[in-house]
Protein backbone atom coordinates (compact mmCIF):
# COMPACT_ATOMS: atom_id res chain seq x y z
CA UNK A 1 0.00 0.00 0.00
CA UNK A 2 2.63 2.44 0.89
CA UNK A 3 6.51 2.01 -0.49
CA UNK A 4 9.29 4.60 0.60
CA UNK A 5 12.96 4.20 -0.01
CA UNK A 6 15.36 6.79 1.48
CA UNK A 7 12.95 9.38 1.42
CA UNK A 8 14.42 12.87 2.16
CA UNK A 9 13.07 16.07 2.63
CA UNK A 10 15.30 19.33 3.10
CA UNK A 11 14.04 22.72 3.93
CA UNK A 12 15.40 25.91 3.16
CA UNK A 13 14.82 28.51 5.73
CA UNK A 14 16.20 32.23 6.11
CA UNK A 15 17.04 33.35 9.32
CA UNK A 16 17.78 37.14 10.39
CA UNK A 17 16.13 40.21 8.83
CA UNK A 18 18.62 42.03 7.39
CA UNK A 19 21.21 39.52 6.59
CA UNK A 20 19.69 36.81 5.39
CA UNK A 21 21.19 33.44 6.80
CA UNK A 22 20.31 30.04 4.84
CA UNK A 23 19.93 27.83 6.88
CA UNK A 24 19.67 23.94 5.69
CA UNK A 25 17.06 21.54 7.72
CA UNK A 26 16.82 18.19 7.22
CA UNK A 27 13.25 17.15 8.28
CA UNK A 28 12.70 13.92 7.25
CA UNK A 29 16.35 12.24 6.03
CA UNK A 30 16.01 8.99 4.01
CA UNK A 31 13.58 6.71 5.39
CA UNK A 32 12.48 4.08 4.36
CA UNK A 33 9.42 1.69 5.26
CA UNK A 34 6.63 -0.47 3.61
CA UNK A 35 3.15 -0.21 4.68
CA UNK A 36 1.27 -3.63 3.18
CA UNK A 37 -2.96 -3.60 2.92
CA UNK A 38 -5.13 -3.88 5.99
CA UNK A 39 -2.31 -2.42 8.37
CA UNK A 40 -3.47 -0.19 11.74
CA UNK A 41 0.01 1.36 12.14
CA UNK A 42 0.94 3.80 14.48
CA UNK A 43 3.37 6.94 13.42
CA UNK A 44 4.83 8.44 16.71
CA UNK A 45 7.47 10.92 17.02
CA UNK A 46 7.69 13.75 19.14
CA UNK A 47 7.36 17.27 18.25
CA UNK A 48 9.27 18.28 15.26
CA UNK A 49 10.56 15.09 14.45
CA UNK A 50 9.23 14.75 10.95
CA UNK A 51 6.01 13.08 11.53
CA UNK A 52 3.66 15.71 9.29
CA UNK A 53 6.13 16.29 6.89
CA UNK A 54 6.06 12.55 6.25
CA UNK A 55 2.26 12.29 5.89
CA UNK A 56 2.51 15.98 3.77
CA UNK A 57 4.74 13.65 1.67
CA UNK A 58 2.82 10.81 1.71
CA UNK A 59 -0.81 12.15 0.69
CA UNK A 60 1.01 14.32 -2.23
CA UNK A 61 1.05 18.02 -0.29
CA UNK A 62 4.57 18.09 -0.54
CA UNK A 63 7.01 17.12 -3.04
CA UNK A 64 10.01 15.12 -1.32
CA UNK A 65 13.68 16.29 -1.97
CA UNK A 66 14.81 12.90 -2.35
CA UNK A 67 14.21 9.22 -2.51
CA UNK A 68 11.07 7.45 -3.72
CA UNK A 69 7.28 7.00 -2.67
CA UNK A 70 4.60 4.94 -3.83
CA UNK A 71 0.97 4.79 -2.18
CA UNK A 72 -2.29 2.81 -3.47
CA UNK A 73 0.53 2.30 -7.11
CA UNK A 74 1.25 5.82 -7.17
CA UNK A 75 3.49 8.94 -7.03
CA UNK A 76 1.46 11.20 -4.86
CA UNK A 77 2.99 14.50 -5.65
CA UNK A 78 2.64 13.92 -9.50
CA UNK A 79 -0.81 12.30 -9.30
CA UNK A 80 -2.28 14.19 -6.48
CA UNK A 81 -5.54 14.22 -7.86
CA UNK A 82 -5.89 10.93 -8.62
CA UNK A 83 -4.38 9.62 -5.20
CA UNK A 84 -6.79 12.20 -3.45
CA UNK A 85 -9.61 9.93 -4.56
CA UNK A 86 -8.43 7.24 -3.21
CA UNK A 87 -7.10 7.75 0.26
CA UNK A 88 -8.94 9.80 3.26
CA UNK A 89 -7.47 12.72 5.12
CA UNK A 90 -8.25 14.16 8.97
CA UNK A 91 -5.85 16.50 10.37
CA UNK A 92 -6.92 16.81 13.91
CA UNK A 93 -6.56 20.56 14.22
CA UNK A 94 -7.89 21.74 10.66
CA UNK A 95 -11.38 21.84 10.07
CA UNK A 96 -12.61 20.59 6.86
CA UNK A 97 -16.42 20.71 6.95
CA UNK A 98 -18.40 23.64 6.30
CA UNK A 99 -18.30 25.75 9.24
CA UNK A 100 -22.05 27.45 9.47
CA UNK A 101 -23.96 24.79 7.53
CA UNK A 102 -25.53 22.06 9.06
CA UNK A 103 -23.22 19.14 9.04
CA UNK A 104 -25.54 16.99 6.66
CA UNK A 105 -24.66 19.39 4.37
CA UNK A 106 -20.60 19.10 4.27
CA UNK A 107 -20.89 15.65 3.41
CA UNK A 108 -23.59 16.45 0.36
CA UNK A 109 -20.78 18.77 -0.61
CA UNK A 110 -17.78 16.23 -0.36
CA UNK A 111 -19.92 13.57 -1.94
CA UNK A 112 -19.74 16.06 -5.16
CA UNK A 113 -16.36 17.03 -4.37
CA UNK A 114 -15.15 13.27 -4.35
CA UNK A 115 -18.02 12.84 -7.48
CA UNK A 116 -19.23 9.57 -5.01
CA UNK A 117 -22.20 7.70 -6.86
CA UNK A 118 -25.10 8.64 -5.15
CA UNK A 119 -26.10 4.53 -4.17
CA UNK A 120 -22.65 4.55 -2.46
CA UNK A 121 -22.85 7.29 -1.18
CA UNK A 122 -26.30 6.76 0.90
CA UNK A 123 -24.44 3.34 2.27
CA UNK A 124 -21.83 5.02 3.70
CA UNK A 125 -23.48 7.29 5.30
CA UNK A 126 -26.34 5.18 6.57
CA UNK A 127 -23.46 2.97 8.37
CA UNK A 128 -21.18 6.38 9.73
CA UNK A 129 -24.88 7.48 11.12
CA UNK A 130 -24.94 3.94 12.78
CA UNK A 131 -21.16 3.50 13.97
CA UNK A 132 -20.68 7.26 14.87
CA UNK A 133 -24.13 7.75 16.00
CA UNK A 134 -24.31 10.74 14.47
CA UNK A 135 -28.05 11.26 14.34
CA UNK A 136 -28.30 13.77 17.41
CA UNK A 137 -26.69 16.02 15.34
CA UNK A 138 -26.72 15.47 11.71
CA UNK A 139 -28.47 18.65 11.07
CA UNK A 140 -27.00 21.17 13.76
CA UNK A 141 -24.28 23.64 12.12
CA UNK A 142 -20.64 22.43 12.81
CA UNK A 143 -19.65 25.62 14.56
CA UNK A 144 -22.59 24.49 17.29
CA UNK A 145 -20.58 21.07 17.65
CA UNK A 146 -18.90 19.95 20.85
CA UNK A 147 -15.37 18.47 19.60
CA UNK A 148 -16.19 14.87 20.39
CA UNK A 149 -18.94 15.09 17.54
CA UNK A 150 -17.56 17.56 15.18
CA UNK A 151 -13.95 15.23 15.04
CA UNK A 152 -16.87 12.21 14.72
CA UNK A 153 -18.02 14.34 11.91
CA UNK A 154 -14.43 14.69 10.17
CA UNK A 155 -14.09 10.93 10.52
CA UNK A 156 -17.17 10.51 8.32
CA UNK A 157 -15.85 13.02 6.21
CA UNK A 158 -12.73 11.65 5.44
CA UNK A 159 -14.06 8.28 5.06
CA UNK A 160 -17.50 8.79 3.04
CA UNK A 161 -15.31 8.49 -0.46
CA UNK A 162 -14.64 4.78 0.66
CA UNK A 163 -10.72 5.37 0.62
CA UNK A 164 -8.56 2.36 0.46
CA UNK A 165 -6.09 4.31 2.87
CA UNK A 166 -6.94 6.52 5.28
CA UNK A 167 -4.14 9.15 7.18
CA UNK A 168 -4.77 10.30 10.64
CA UNK A 169 -3.27 13.02 12.64
CA UNK A 170 -4.03 13.40 15.96
CA UNK A 171 -7.67 11.92 15.66
CA UNK A 172 -8.81 12.02 19.37
CA UNK A 173 -6.77 14.95 20.61
CA UNK A 174 -8.87 16.77 23.36
CA UNK A 175 -11.67 14.01 23.24
CA UNK A 176 -13.03 12.54 26.72
CA UNK A 177 -12.66 9.23 27.73
CA UNK A 178 -16.17 8.05 26.24
CA UNK A 179 -15.27 10.01 22.84
CA UNK A 180 -12.02 8.85 22.45
CA UNK A 181 -13.31 5.15 23.24
CA UNK A 182 -15.91 5.75 20.32
CA UNK A 183 -13.26 6.73 18.00
CA UNK A 184 -10.96 4.10 18.63
CA UNK A 185 -14.04 1.62 18.27
CA UNK A 186 -15.20 3.23 14.92
CA UNK A 187 -11.17 2.85 13.38
CA UNK A 188 -10.63 -0.86 14.95
CA UNK A 189 -13.62 -1.86 12.71
CA UNK A 190 -13.27 -0.62 9.83
CA UNK A 191 -10.10 -1.32 9.51
CA UNK A 192 -10.94 -5.08 10.67
CA UNK A 193 -14.13 -4.94 8.46
CA UNK A 194 -13.40 -2.96 5.48
CA UNK A 195 -9.84 -3.71 5.32
CA UNK A 196 -8.72 -0.37 5.15
CA UNK A 197 -5.17 0.64 5.85
CA UNK A 198 -4.85 3.30 8.89
CA UNK A 199 -1.97 5.03 9.26
CA UNK A 200 -1.97 7.44 12.88
CA UNK A 201 -0.36 9.84 14.03
CA UNK A 202 -0.40 10.20 17.31
CA UNK A 203 0.90 11.71 20.91
CA UNK A 204 -1.72 9.25 22.89
CA UNK A 205 -0.06 5.78 23.56
CA UNK A 206 -3.38 4.85 24.55
CA UNK A 207 -4.42 5.04 20.89
CA UNK A 208 -1.50 2.73 19.83
CA UNK A 209 -1.98 0.46 22.93
CA UNK A 210 -5.33 -0.44 21.75
CA UNK A 211 -5.44 -0.37 18.28
CA UNK A 212 -1.71 -0.85 16.25
CA UNK A 213 -0.29 -3.90 16.19
CA UNK A 214 3.23 -2.16 14.53
CA UNK A 215 4.90 1.20 15.00
CA UNK A 216 7.22 3.67 13.22
CA UNK A 217 8.95 5.72 15.59
CA UNK A 218 10.88 9.08 14.29
CA UNK A 219 13.49 11.38 15.84
CA UNK A 220 15.39 13.82 14.34
CA UNK A 221 13.95 13.27 10.86
CA UNK A 222 15.41 9.38 11.62
CA UNK A 223 13.02 6.24 11.98
CA UNK A 224 14.77 4.78 14.97
CA UNK A 225 11.95 2.12 15.20
CA UNK A 226 9.65 -0.19 12.95
CA UNK A 227 8.55 -3.42 14.57
CA UNK A 228 5.99 -4.30 16.84
CA UNK A 229 4.54 -2.98 20.22
CA UNK A 230 5.51 -6.52 22.24
CA UNK A 231 9.21 -6.35 20.61
CA UNK A 232 9.40 -2.92 21.70
CA UNK A 233 8.35 -3.55 24.95
CA UNK A 234 11.08 -6.72 25.05
CA UNK A 235 14.08 -4.33 23.61
CA UNK A 236 13.53 -1.03 25.30
CA UNK A 237 10.87 -2.25 28.78
CA UNK A 238 13.17 -4.72 30.06
CA UNK A 239 12.54 -3.63 33.64
CA UNK A 240 9.15 -3.96 35.19
CA UNK A 241 8.20 -2.87 38.47
CA UNK A 242 6.79 -5.47 41.38
CA UNK A 243 4.45 -3.29 43.76
CA UNK A 244 3.97 -5.05 46.84
CA UNK A 245 2.18 -4.26 50.27
CA UNK A 246 3.76 -5.43 53.44
CA UNK A 247 2.09 -5.81 56.67
CA UNK A 248 3.58 -2.57 58.42
CA UNK A 249 5.48 0.82 56.89
CA UNK A 250 9.06 -0.68 56.65
CA UNK A 251 12.60 0.94 55.46
CA UNK A 252 13.17 0.34 51.61
CA UNK A 253 13.74 -3.22 51.36
CA UNK A 254 17.39 -4.59 50.22
CA UNK A 255 16.69 -7.57 48.10
CA UNK A 256 18.65 -9.07 45.30
CA UNK A 257 18.13 -8.20 41.73
CA UNK A 258 15.57 -4.87 42.25
CA UNK A 259 16.09 -1.43 43.19
CA UNK A 260 13.07 0.06 45.47
CA UNK A 261 11.56 3.22 43.66
CA UNK A 262 9.16 4.53 45.87
CA UNK A 263 7.93 4.04 49.35
CA UNK A 264 4.36 4.88 50.32
CA UNK A 265 3.30 3.96 53.58
CA UNK A 266 3.05 0.08 53.87
CA UNK A 267 3.68 -0.46 50.02
CA UNK A 268 7.20 -0.01 47.98
CA UNK A 269 7.62 -0.17 43.82
CA UNK A 270 10.33 -2.76 43.21
CA UNK A 271 12.22 -2.18 39.82
CA UNK A 272 13.67 -5.58 38.97
CA UNK A 273 14.63 -7.54 35.16
CA UNK A 274 14.12 -11.58 34.39
CA UNK A 275 11.71 -13.62 36.88
CA UNK A 276 8.91 -12.07 39.10
CA UNK A 277 8.26 -15.12 41.62
CA UNK A 278 11.94 -15.52 42.27
CA UNK A 279 12.45 -11.89 43.22
CA UNK A 280 8.28 -12.43 45.06
CA UNK A 281 10.11 -15.44 47.49
CA UNK A 282 13.39 -12.97 48.22
CA UNK A 283 10.81 -10.65 48.92
CA UNK A 284 9.01 -13.14 51.07
CA UNK A 285 11.95 -14.25 53.29
CA UNK A 286 12.73 -10.62 54.52
CA UNK A 287 9.19 -8.90 55.32
CA UNK A 288 5.38 -10.25 55.40
CA UNK A 289 3.88 -9.58 52.46
CA UNK A 290 0.26 -8.52 52.57
CA UNK A 291 -0.37 -8.18 48.37
CA UNK A 292 1.72 -7.81 45.69
CA UNK A 293 1.67 -6.95 41.54
CA UNK A 294 3.64 -6.79 38.74
CA UNK A 295 3.04 -4.04 36.48
CA UNK A 296 4.36 -3.90 32.68
CA UNK A 297 6.21 -0.49 32.16
CA UNK A 298 3.97 1.45 30.04
CA UNK A 299 4.52 2.17 26.44
CA UNK A 300 4.42 6.04 27.25
CA UNK A 301 7.47 5.13 29.86
CA UNK A 302 8.80 2.98 26.87
CA UNK A 303 8.87 5.64 24.14
CA UNK A 304 10.61 8.34 26.65
CA UNK A 305 13.38 5.57 26.86
CA UNK A 306 13.80 5.68 22.88
CA UNK A 307 13.62 9.07 22.90
CA UNK A 308 16.47 9.91 25.17
CA UNK A 309 18.12 7.23 24.07
CA UNK A 310 18.06 8.36 20.97
CA UNK B 1 -15.81 21.35 -17.45
CA UNK B 2 -19.80 21.57 -17.00
CA UNK B 3 -19.85 19.27 -13.87
CA UNK B 4 -17.28 21.92 -12.20
CA UNK B 5 -19.68 24.88 -12.71
CA UNK B 6 -22.52 22.58 -11.26
CA UNK B 7 -20.02 21.50 -8.08
CA UNK B 8 -19.36 25.59 -8.09
CA UNK B 9 -23.21 26.54 -7.70
CA UNK B 10 -22.97 23.87 -4.95
CA UNK B 11 -20.82 25.45 -3.03
CA UNK B 12 -21.63 28.81 -3.81
CA UNK B 13 -25.34 27.88 -3.00
CA UNK B 14 -24.47 26.56 0.79
CA UNK B 15 -22.47 29.74 1.68
CA UNK B 16 -25.58 32.18 0.39
CA UNK B 17 -27.56 29.60 2.10
CA UNK B 18 -25.11 29.94 5.61
CA UNK B 19 -25.26 33.91 4.99
CA UNK B 20 -28.83 34.14 5.02
CA UNK B 21 -29.25 32.33 8.53
CA UNK B 22 -28.73 35.79 10.49
CA UNK B 23 -30.98 37.62 7.82
CA UNK B 24 -30.83 41.07 9.73
CA UNK B 25 -27.13 41.22 10.16
CA UNK B 26 -27.21 40.31 6.41
CA UNK B 27 -29.37 43.11 5.26
CA UNK B 28 -27.06 45.62 7.49
CA UNK B 29 -24.09 44.20 5.95
CA UNK B 30 -25.69 44.83 2.07
CA UNK B 31 -26.83 48.01 2.63
CA UNK B 32 -23.23 49.33 5.19
CA UNK B 33 -21.24 47.92 1.61
CA UNK B 34 -23.97 49.92 -0.11
CA UNK B 35 -23.78 53.28 1.13
CA UNK B 36 -19.44 53.12 2.35
CA UNK B 37 -18.67 52.20 -1.42
CA UNK B 38 -20.58 55.49 -2.08
CA UNK B 39 -17.54 57.04 -0.06
CA UNK B 40 -15.36 55.97 -2.67
CA UNK B 41 -17.27 58.36 -5.53
CA UNK B 42 -17.35 61.06 -3.18
CA UNK B 43 -13.29 61.40 -3.64
CA UNK B 44 -14.19 61.96 -7.41
CA UNK B 45 -16.12 64.17 -7.06
CA UNK B 46 -14.14 66.35 -4.41
CA UNK B 47 -11.44 65.65 -6.94
CA UNK B 48 -13.80 67.50 -9.17
CA UNK B 49 -14.88 70.40 -6.53
CA UNK B 50 -11.41 72.19 -7.43
CA UNK B 51 -11.61 71.21 -11.10
CA UNK B 52 -13.64 71.23 -14.31
CA UNK B 53 -11.38 68.70 -16.34
CA UNK B 54 -9.23 66.11 -15.22
CA UNK B 55 -7.13 66.18 -18.56
CA UNK B 56 -9.33 65.87 -20.93
CA UNK B 57 -12.29 63.95 -18.87
CA UNK B 58 -15.25 65.68 -17.34
CA UNK B 59 -16.44 64.57 -14.13
CA UNK B 60 -19.69 63.00 -16.19
CA UNK B 61 -17.17 60.75 -17.97
CA UNK B 62 -14.95 59.97 -15.48
CA UNK B 63 -17.92 58.32 -13.13
CA UNK B 64 -18.46 56.26 -16.29
CA UNK B 65 -15.16 54.87 -15.99
CA UNK B 66 -15.89 54.74 -12.04
CA UNK B 67 -19.00 52.87 -12.52
CA UNK B 68 -17.62 50.56 -14.86
CA UNK B 69 -14.52 49.54 -12.92
CA UNK B 70 -16.50 49.23 -9.58
CA UNK B 71 -19.23 46.82 -11.06
CA UNK B 72 -16.59 45.07 -12.43
CA UNK B 73 -14.69 45.12 -9.08
CA UNK B 74 -17.78 44.42 -7.37
CA UNK B 75 -18.84 41.35 -9.24
CA UNK B 76 -14.98 39.96 -9.05
CA UNK B 77 -15.35 39.85 -5.73
CA UNK B 78 -18.81 38.24 -5.93
CA UNK B 79 -17.40 35.62 -8.04
CA UNK B 80 -13.91 34.76 -6.72
CA UNK B 81 -13.36 36.01 -3.70
CA UNK B 82 -11.00 38.70 -2.17
CA UNK B 83 -8.13 36.74 -1.50
CA UNK B 84 -7.66 38.37 1.42
CA UNK B 85 -8.30 35.01 4.00
CA UNK B 86 -5.98 33.31 1.28
CA UNK B 87 -2.68 34.10 3.16
CA UNK B 88 -4.49 32.92 6.59
CA UNK B 89 -4.86 29.90 4.74
CA UNK B 90 -2.02 29.11 4.05
CA UNK B 91 -0.09 29.69 7.33
CA UNK B 92 -2.59 27.64 9.45
CA UNK B 93 -2.72 24.75 7.04
CA UNK B 94 -5.97 24.98 5.58
CA UNK B 95 -4.39 25.43 2.42
CA UNK B 96 -3.28 21.52 2.86
CA UNK B 97 -7.03 20.31 3.07
CA UNK B 98 -7.06 21.26 -0.25
CA UNK B 99 -4.59 19.74 -1.79
CA UNK B 100 -5.76 16.20 -0.27
CA UNK B 101 -9.29 16.60 -2.37
CA UNK B 102 -9.56 15.74 -5.81
CA UNK B 103 -10.09 19.29 -7.33
CA UNK B 104 -7.91 22.07 -8.55
CA UNK B 105 -6.76 24.46 -5.54
CA UNK B 106 -7.80 27.74 -7.58
CA UNK B 107 -11.23 26.28 -8.51
CA UNK B 108 -11.33 25.42 -4.41
CA UNK B 109 -10.86 28.73 -3.70
CA UNK B 110 -12.65 30.60 -5.80
CA UNK B 111 -15.71 28.22 -4.65
CA UNK B 112 -14.82 29.07 -0.66
CA UNK B 113 -15.19 32.68 -0.82
CA UNK B 114 -18.65 33.44 -2.21
CA UNK B 115 -20.28 36.44 -0.06
CA UNK B 116 -23.31 37.80 -1.05
CA UNK B 117 -23.12 41.20 0.72
CA UNK B 118 -20.48 42.23 -2.11
CA UNK B 119 -23.79 43.15 -4.38
CA UNK B 120 -23.99 45.91 -2.03
CA UNK B 121 -20.95 47.58 -3.78
CA UNK B 122 -22.00 46.12 -7.21
CA UNK B 123 -25.64 48.20 -6.83
CA UNK B 124 -23.64 51.46 -6.20
CA UNK B 125 -21.83 50.99 -9.16
CA UNK B 126 -25.08 50.75 -11.18
CA UNK B 127 -26.64 53.81 -8.96
CA UNK B 128 -23.54 55.74 -10.52
CA UNK B 129 -23.73 54.23 -13.79
CA UNK B 130 -27.12 55.16 -13.84
CA UNK B 131 -26.01 59.04 -13.04
CA UNK B 132 -23.20 59.17 -15.31
CA UNK B 133 -25.40 57.74 -18.38
CA UNK B 134 -28.32 60.36 -17.20
CA UNK B 135 -25.65 63.63 -18.49
CA UNK B 136 -23.59 62.06 -20.93
CA UNK B 137 -25.96 61.57 -23.86
CA UNK B 138 -23.97 59.03 -25.49
CA UNK B 139 -25.10 57.86 -29.03
CA UNK B 140 -25.75 54.36 -28.31
CA UNK B 141 -25.35 51.74 -30.99
CA UNK B 142 -25.02 48.17 -31.17
CA UNK B 143 -21.12 48.11 -31.11
CA UNK B 144 -21.75 50.47 -27.82
CA UNK B 145 -23.77 48.53 -26.35
CA UNK B 146 -21.77 45.47 -27.05
CA UNK B 147 -18.70 46.91 -25.70
CA UNK B 148 -20.30 47.75 -22.43
CA UNK B 149 -21.66 44.05 -22.67
CA UNK B 150 -18.02 43.07 -23.07
CA UNK B 151 -16.11 44.73 -21.24
CA UNK B 152 -17.39 43.91 -17.74
CA UNK B 153 -16.90 40.12 -17.90
CA UNK B 154 -13.70 41.05 -19.50
CA UNK B 155 -12.68 43.38 -16.49
CA UNK B 156 -13.94 40.82 -14.54
CA UNK B 157 -11.36 38.17 -16.24
CA UNK B 158 -8.98 40.90 -16.05
CA UNK B 159 -9.06 41.38 -12.36
CA UNK B 160 -9.57 37.76 -11.26
CA UNK B 161 -5.94 38.12 -13.14
CA UNK B 162 -4.38 40.32 -11.12
CA UNK B 163 -5.55 39.02 -7.82
CA UNK B 164 -4.89 35.17 -8.39
CA UNK B 165 -1.29 36.65 -8.97
CA UNK B 166 -1.85 38.41 -6.24
CA UNK B 167 -2.54 36.12 -3.86
CA UNK B 168 0.08 33.92 -5.03
CA UNK B 169 2.52 36.12 -2.66
CA UNK B 170 1.16 34.00 0.27
CA UNK B 171 3.23 31.27 -0.95
CA UNK B 172 6.34 33.14 -0.33
CA UNK B 173 5.72 35.72 2.46
CA UNK B 174 3.96 34.36 5.59
CA UNK B 175 1.83 37.81 6.11
CA UNK B 176 1.00 38.74 2.76
CA UNK B 177 -2.48 40.01 3.04
CA UNK B 178 -1.99 43.55 2.67
CA UNK B 179 0.39 43.21 -0.04
CA UNK B 180 -2.62 41.21 -1.34
CA UNK B 181 -4.90 44.26 -1.04
CA UNK B 182 -2.33 46.29 -3.23
CA UNK B 183 -3.80 44.32 -5.76
CA UNK B 184 -7.49 44.45 -5.18
CA UNK B 185 -8.07 47.45 -3.65
CA UNK B 186 -5.19 49.27 -5.28
CA UNK B 187 -6.16 48.00 -9.04
CA UNK B 188 -9.52 49.15 -8.69
CA UNK B 189 -8.86 52.54 -7.70
CA UNK B 190 -6.24 53.26 -10.72
CA UNK B 191 -8.95 51.45 -12.84
CA UNK B 192 -11.43 54.07 -11.73
CA UNK B 193 -9.45 57.08 -13.25
CA UNK B 194 -8.32 58.10 -16.69
CA UNK B 195 -4.95 56.32 -17.62
CA UNK B 196 -3.94 59.70 -19.38
CA UNK B 197 -3.63 61.74 -16.24
CA UNK B 198 -1.14 59.35 -14.73
CA UNK B 199 2.92 59.84 -15.23
CA UNK B 200 4.33 57.89 -18.66
CA UNK B 201 5.74 55.23 -16.89
CA UNK B 202 3.19 53.75 -14.58
CA UNK B 203 0.91 54.47 -17.94
CA UNK B 204 2.94 51.91 -19.72
CA UNK B 205 3.18 50.08 -16.44
CA UNK B 206 -0.63 49.81 -16.45
CA UNK B 207 -1.52 49.24 -19.86
CA UNK B 208 0.99 46.60 -20.78
CA UNK B 209 2.19 45.03 -17.75
CA UNK B 210 -0.92 45.08 -15.44
CA UNK B 211 -4.04 45.68 -17.69
CA UNK B 212 -5.85 47.25 -16.09
CA UNK B 213 -6.27 50.10 -18.45
CA UNK B 214 -8.30 47.26 -20.34
CA UNK B 215 -10.77 46.95 -17.58
CA UNK B 216 -12.42 50.51 -18.55
CA UNK B 217 -10.44 53.07 -19.93
CA UNK B 218 -10.39 51.73 -23.45
CA UNK B 219 -13.75 50.48 -23.45
CA UNK B 220 -14.81 53.73 -22.11
CA UNK B 221 -13.12 55.80 -25.15
CA UNK B 222 -14.99 53.83 -27.02
CA UNK B 223 -18.53 54.19 -25.78
CA UNK B 224 -18.19 58.24 -25.23
CA UNK B 225 -16.28 58.69 -29.00
CA UNK B 226 -13.17 60.03 -27.34
CA UNK B 227 -10.54 60.67 -29.36
CA UNK B 228 -7.77 58.57 -27.50
CA UNK B 229 -5.76 61.50 -25.56
CA UNK B 230 -2.27 59.62 -25.92
CA UNK B 231 -3.02 59.01 -29.24
CA UNK B 232 -2.70 55.19 -29.14
CA UNK B 233 -3.83 52.81 -31.88
CA UNK B 234 -7.79 52.36 -32.25
CA UNK B 235 -7.11 48.43 -32.14
CA UNK B 236 -6.62 48.87 -28.37
CA UNK B 237 -10.15 49.76 -27.66
CA UNK B 238 -11.75 46.57 -28.91
CA UNK B 239 -8.76 44.67 -27.08
CA UNK B 240 -9.73 43.75 -23.72
CA UNK B 241 -11.17 40.34 -24.50
CA UNK B 242 -8.19 39.68 -26.07
CA UNK B 243 -6.28 40.32 -22.74
CA UNK B 244 -8.20 39.22 -20.87
CA UNK B 245 -7.12 35.66 -21.88
CA UNK B 246 -3.88 36.73 -22.69
CA UNK B 247 -3.87 37.73 -18.53
CA UNK B 248 -6.08 34.35 -17.49
CA UNK B 249 -3.29 32.34 -18.94
CA UNK B 250 -0.58 34.33 -17.46
CA UNK B 251 -2.31 34.08 -14.15
CA UNK B 252 -2.61 30.66 -14.52
CA UNK B 253 1.07 29.74 -14.95
CA UNK B 254 2.35 31.90 -12.00
CA UNK B 255 -0.34 30.27 -10.04
CA UNK B 256 0.84 27.04 -11.11
CA UNK B 257 4.30 28.19 -10.36
CA UNK B 258 2.89 29.14 -6.90
CA UNK B 259 1.40 26.03 -5.80
CA UNK B 260 4.49 24.07 -7.15
CA UNK B 261 7.39 26.43 -5.11
CA UNK B 262 4.94 25.39 -1.95
CA UNK B 263 4.86 22.22 -2.32
CA UNK B 264 8.63 21.77 -2.95
CA UNK B 265 9.35 24.43 -0.10
CA UNK B 266 6.60 23.33 2.07
CA UNK B 267 4.92 26.20 3.93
Amino acid sequence: MIEVEELTKRFVVRRGRLRRERVVVDAVKGISFRVERGELLGYLGPNGAGKSTTIKMLTGILVPSAGRVTVAGLDPSRRRIELARRIGAMFGQRIQLWWDLPLVDSFELLRHIYRVPSERYARNLARFREVLDLDPFLTTPVRQLSLGQRIRGELTAAMLHGPELLFLDEPTIGLDVVAKQRVREFLGEINREDGVTVMLTTHDLGDIERLCKRLLVIDRGTLIWDGGIPELRERYGGERLLIVDLERPAAPLAVEGAVVDRVDGARQWLRFRGSASELTARVAQSARLVDLQVAEPDIEEIVRRIYAGG
Amino acid sequence: MVESVFLWRRLVGAQIRSQLQYRLSFALELVAAFFLSFIDFLAVLVLFHNTHQLGTWSVHQVAFLYALSSISFALTDLLIGHFDQFPQKVRDGNFDIMLVRPRGTLFQIVGSDFQLRRLGKAAQGVVVLVYALGTLHVAWDVGRVLMVLVSIPAAIVIFSSIWTVGGCIAFWTVDGGEFTNAFTYGGNFLAQYPVDILSSWLRRFLAYIVPLAFVCYFPALYVLDKPDPLGLPRLLQFASPVVALAAAGVAAVIWRAAVRHYRSAGG
